[in-house]
Parts: structure tokens; C-alpha cells; sequence
């Protein structure tokens, strides 16, 4: 295996065009909650783009509160070993 | 058909048998066990019972209806997987442990009293261990003695609660039970430990991270499974496993967002996804049954698929936290693209395994009026998707170039791994086979159009969320480091406590001691000074004196007479 082979997400270009998918199909997906009438089985279920909204939230509350608790939880690594 | 062996025994022969040759011979010989315990199996019809006498009790070794024969299934296919990702290692203690852990999980599920339960359920643990202090490192040796503690802890207050139980009713069958009395809570906690409930997760956290490579994978297929079986079997629709499941989905998931060692992440994750079976198991309805053992068997091809993605990677560069690790796509792309597979099954994209089983919980859910419960599954769900979705294979295989180079996962690993992908893509496109082999008929379709939206709304702006974290740099570095969870009651506070008791008890007991050591010595002392040889009452007297004193008291008793 050579070293100073260059590999597919070397090029930032094609770093960028992941991202632009991305961003294309999460834009897509809320068009889809536009026109399409889903079927719910709560009435929170119904709100516009509920579960994008759900999902983009809970990631960004699931990292910054973990973040946090680093702060009060992280230890260095021989924090059981050293007695 | 009687002729038929109960499963256990085709594992524990065959390691017998592997444990009298070597080299290329056992390693051919263990792939065999597995087809051949498949083999036997597929004879067993369900309602069929073989039992032995033992005292008083008739204990039942194989008890087969569609619960049993689906973790038989389960465990046969889980079992080769695991055998053919280790065929490379040359260590008869490995071999010989993983092939009697297997067996011990299929003699566990195929069990159909208490005392049989019993005796399996320990030999889980004992013959686990093995499989951590087989790194042979001093870490790994402690993790596992801890390991070890805990699991035959579980065994003891499982005989305590079959005790109880044959005090209360006389009866040892292993059946439906019902969280009421002494003996079914003792049961019940006994089931909790082994099924990592909070508090009581720890084992699981510590000592899988420590096995070998190969190991954690047989490690992460059984026990904690068998837990499932058995509260599935005995306590079906209690309502406390509804806010236990629903705990175990949410807390697991911010530990794992700040692990670094990469199998610890997995091992986290991995509590996650025993909650959505346990919050199944507790609502207790068809539907929520079917999707908790569903997702059991699903968990335990996806899960062992991911711990083989990283037991490969530390097999190659000997490292395995996040913080070391990255861009190892490059020299190892298939086993990047198999990781990337167990992770799009495990947070349920459809067309993978995830998709068609955790959302029959999330259905019942509602269905039964939990929609707190609801919403706290749907955030463990996009969780789950961010730490082990994202973050394993984003750091082990892609991030920033951490400069290793090293060569590709060896052919019976890929293959090992390739076939697990195939089993997760094959449940999640054609889920059919999967849903007639579950207890309750399934009256329910996965794909339809509103379920696939949103969950794959829900998942593309998880990964939206995680991308926006990364770039604007609030995402969190991994870190090498320890992360406080329950088990410092255990690792720290306990430990120190008890030695500041002695700290403090030292001085005081030295202190009494010498204070008694002084008081002996003087009435040593006290009683020499009388008796020793130069003492009042040890003189020799002569014999004149004596008579000469015995005259004067009978003159003196005399006098008194007269008196």
C-alpha cells in the first residue's frame, strides 16, 4: 500500500459534495411533510416536519449535554489504577 | 423425533473433541459444531420435552416451543459468525471457552425449569471470563475478576430466588412468573443484572472493552440475550420494565457520545438497544413482544457485526480509541464498508435489519398510551443513530488521517463480516423469514411510505445536526480518559473507604493491643513477684514451724471452746 496515494476524501471537493447531498436530501424530505399527508397514530406526530425537528434537536441536546457532563464526569485514563 | 441431542451438548462434545487436536484440524472441527448443532436442531419440533430425574425434581434440559427455538436459531448462526471471525487464533483457552460459553447460552434458553436455568446461567459466566483474560494483560485480568464477581452474584441471588420460589409454590417450571413476592424479585434482579439494567450495567461497560479482539464478539452475542429470553419468558407485560427499558435507552447514549475506546462505545450502545427489547418485554402485548425478541435476534447479528469491524481494526493497528484512530478507510475499505452496514442496521435506516423490528416497540409504544415513553425512544433512536451510527465508523475509518497504514482484515474476518452484512440487508429488505419464526403472528408492515419518511427524516437531520456540530467546532474531541459512571461505587468510593476504615482503625487497634501486651506483662510480673522462685508463697518451710503453728491454732480453737 503505497503512503502518498491520494484517496477519495483527500479532495475536499468531494468532501463538499457529500455535504451538499446531504443538505439536498434533508431539504427534499421536509418538501415531502409539505405535500404529503402522513397517517398518525399521536396528534404531536401531525406537526409539520415533527421528526426532523425531533431528530435535529435531540442530536444537538445529546452532544451538548455530554459535553457538559465531560466536565463533571471525565477522569484521566489511570483514574481506577492508581492506588 | 427423540433423536435429537438438547443443543447444549452438541457445543459441549464438540469442544471435547476440539480440545483433543490442534492447529488447522480444530479449527475446521469448531466451524463444524455450529452446523452441526444446526442440524440437530432443525429435528426439534416445538412441544417437545426431554427430561431427568434429579431428588425430587424432574428437571426438563429441553423444553421447544417458537420463544426457544428462535434464540436457538439465533444463537447457532451468532455462534458460527463468531467462530468463523476467530478461526485465525491458536489459543486453546479461547477456542475451548467459546465454544462451552455458546453451548451454556443454548442450554440457558432451551431450559425449561429453574434449576437447569440455574446451572446454565452460571456456566455463562465461567465460561465467559475466559474470553477477557485471555488478553493476558493485568487490566484484563482485574476487569475480569470484576466481570466475573458480578455475573456468579447474579447466579446467587438467582438460587436464592429459586429458593424462595420452591418455598412459596413448590414448583421449579420456568415459566411465566409476574413481578409479585420475595422470590420473583429476587429472580427478577438476578435476570436485571445480567441484563444490565441501570445501575447494575457496569460489567458489561468494563469488561467487554477488555476481551480479545475475537472474544467480545462471541461476549456481546450471548449473555446479555439470554437476560432477554428469560424476561421475555417470565415477566411479560410488567410495567416497571416500561420506564427500565425506556432509562436504558437514554442514559447509555450520552456516555457514548464522550467514550473514546471505540468498543466501550459499542458496549454503551449496546444497553441501548437491550432497552428497546426490555420496554417491549414490558408492555407485553403480541406486537410489542414480536418486536422485542425480533430486535434481539436482529441486535445480535448487527452488534457482533460492529464488534467485529473494530476486533478487526485492533487486530491490524493494536489501537482502538477514537482519539488514535482515523482514515483507515484506506487500508482497510471493506471492512470500513461492512462497519458502515452494522451501523446503518443498528440505527434502523430502511432496507437494514434496525428498520423492521425496533419500530413494531416504538408502534406498541403508543399504541399503549406511552407517549412520554414514545418520545424518549425516538430521542434514543436519533442518539443512536449519532454514536454509533456516526461515530464509530466516522473516527475508526474516516475524520483525520491519523497516518496508520496497515493491511486489509484477514479473509475468514471479511468473510465472517460479509456474511453478517448480508444477514443484516436480508432481514431488512425481505423481513418476512425473520417475522414467521417470532412467537405471535405478526400483523404488521414496515414499509409503508409514512414510516420510511420519517424515519428518514429523522436520521438525515440527525446527521445534519452532527455535520453543523462538526463544522462550526462545538463537537466534542475524543479525549483519552475515564468516565465516571456507576461502577465508582464499586471501583472507587468503596475501595477508598475501606481503606480509610483501616487508616483510621490501624492506630486504634495498635494501641489496644499494646495496652493489653503491657497489662499482661505486669500481672505476669505481679504473679512471679508471689510465686517465682524467690516469691513469699514458693519458699520452703521447715516442718518444725509448720507443727509449731498448727499447735498454736488448736490452742487458740480451744480458748475459744471454753469461752
Amino acid at each position: 500500500m503505497s503512503d502518498d496515494r491520494k484517496h477519495v476524501f483527500d479532495h475536499p471537493r468531494n468532501v463538499k459534495r457529500v455535504l451538499r447531498t446531504l443538505f439536498g436530501v434533508s431539504a427534499l424530505l421536509l418538501l415531502i411533510d409539505l405535500v404529503y399527508q402522513r397517517h398518525v397514530q399521536h396528534a404531536m406526530e401531525s406537526i409539520f416536519g415533527f421528526y426532523a425537528v425531533y431528530g435535529f434537536v435531540a442530536c444537538v441536546l445529546l452532544v451538548l449535554i455530554a459535553k457538559e457532563m465531560r466536565k463533571l464526569l471525565m477522569r484521566g485514563e489511570d483514574y481506577y489504577d492508581d492506588r | 423425533m427423540t433423536a435429537s441431542l438438547p443443543p447444549f451438548a452438541v457445543f459441549f462434545a464438540g469442544a471435547l473433541l476440539a480440545g483433543l487436536c490442534r492447529g488447522h484440524l480444530r479449527a475446521g472441527l469448531m466451524l463444524l459444531i455450529p452446523v452441526a448443532g444446526a442440524v440437530n436442531m432443525l429435528a426439534l419440533e416445538p412441544g417437545q420435552f426431554a427430561e431427568v430425574a434429579l431428588l425430587d425434581y424432574r428437571l426438563v434440559l429441553l423444553r421447544v416451543d417458537t420463544l426457544s427455538l428462535l434464540f436457538g436459531y439465533l444463537f447457532h448462526l451468532a455462534a458460527f459468525l463468531a467462530i468463523l471471525f476467530a478461526l485465525q487464533v491458536r489459543d486453546t483457552m479461547q477456542q475451548l471457552a467459546s465454544l462451552l460459553y455458546a453451548g451454556s447460552a443454548l442450554g440457558a434458553v432451551f431450559a425449561g425449569d429453574f434449576i437447569t436455568l440455574f446451572v446454565f446461567w452460571e456456566l455463562l459466566a465461567v465460561t465467559s471470563v475466559f474470553l477477557i483474560w485471555a488478553r493476558r494483560t493485568p487490566r484484563a485480568f482485574r476487569a475480569g475478576l470484576r466481570y466475573l464477581a458480578i455475573q456468579v452474584t447474579s447466579g446467587l441471588i438467582l438460587l436464592a430466588g429459586i429458593i424462595a420460589r420452591v418455598q412459596e409454590t413448590g414448583w421449579i417450571d420456568f415459566d411465566f412468573i409476574g413481578l409479585t413476592g420475595l422470590a420473583a424479585w429476587l429472580i427478577f434482579i438476578a435476570f436485571g443484572i445480567k441484563c444490565a439494567f441501570p445501575f447494575l450495567h457496569n460489567w458489561l461497560t468494563d469488561g467487554y472493552p477488555e476481551g480479545t479482539p475475537t472474544g467480545t464478539v462471541f461476549l456481546s452475542a450471548f449473555t446479555t440475550k439470554v437476560a432477554v429470553y428469560a424476561l421475555a419468558r417470565a415477566f411479560p407485560g410488567t410495567e416497571l420494565l416500561v420506564y427500565i427499558g425506556a432509562t436504558m435507552t437514554m442514559f447509555p447514549i450520552f456516555f457514548a457520545v464522550i467514550e473514546n475506546d471505540l468498543r466501550r462505545v459499542l458496549a454503551y450502545s449496546m444497553i441501548n438497544q437491550i432497552g428497546f427489547m426490555v420496554c417491549g418485554i414490558g408492555l407485553g402485548t403480541a406486537m410489542a413482544l414480536n418486536g422485542a425478541v425480533s430486535h434481539a435476534f436482529n441486535d445480535v447479528i448487527f452488534k457482533g457485526l460492529l464488534f467485529m469491524s473494530m476486533g478487526a481494526v485492533l487486530h491490524r493497528t493494536g489501537k482502538i480509541n477514537g482519539s488514535e484512530l482515523g482514515g483507515l478507510y484506506k487500508s482497510m475499505p471493506w471492512t470500513a464498508g461492512f462497519c458502515i452496514v452494522g451501523a446503518a442496521s443498528i440505527s434502523a435506516f430502511p432496507l437494514f435489519s434496525g428498520f423492521v423490528s425496533k419500530s413494531m416497540v416504538m408502534v406498541a409504544a403508543l399504541d399503549e398510551g406511552h407517549p412520554v415513553v414514545w418520545l424518549a425512544l425516538l430521542f434514543a433512536s436519533a442518539g443512536v443513530f449519532h454514536h454509533a451510527g456516526i461515530k464509530i465508523p466516522f473516527f475508526a475509518f474516516f475524520a483525520h488521517d491519523a497516518g496508520i497504514r496497515t493491511r486489509e482484515a484477514p479473509w475468514n474476518m471479511l468473510l465472517a463480516m460479509g456474511l453478517a452484512a448480508a444477514v443484516c440487508v436480508f432481514n431488512g429488505v425481505y423481513p418476512w423469514v425473520l417475522y414467521g419464526l417470532l412467537p405471535f403472528e405478526v400483523d404488521y408492515h414496515p414499509y409503508d411510505f409514512t414510516h420510511v419518511l420519517t424515519q428518514m427524516q429523522l436520521l438525515v437531520f440527525s446527521a445534519l445536526a452532527f455535520c453543523w456540530l462538526k463544522l462550526s467546532g462545538l463537537y466534542p474531541p475524543e479525549l483519552p480518559g475515564v468516565n465516571i459512571d456507576a461502577e465508582w461505587l464499586y471501583r472507587r468510593l468503596f475501595p477508598r473507604a475501606l481503606a480509610r476504615l483501616t487508616e483510621v482503625f490501624i492506630p486504634v487497634d495498635r494501641r489496644l493491643r499494646r495496652l493489653a501486651v503491657v497489662r499482661g506483662e505486669r500481672f505476669v510480673a505481679g504473679v512471679f513477684r508471689t510465686h517465682g522462685p524467690q516469691g513469699a508463697l514458693a519458699r520452703t518451710w521447715p516442718t518444725g514451724s509448720t507443727v509449731l503453728w498448727v499447735a498454736l491454732l488448736l490452742g487458740a480453737y480451744l480458748l475459744i471452746y471454753y469461752v
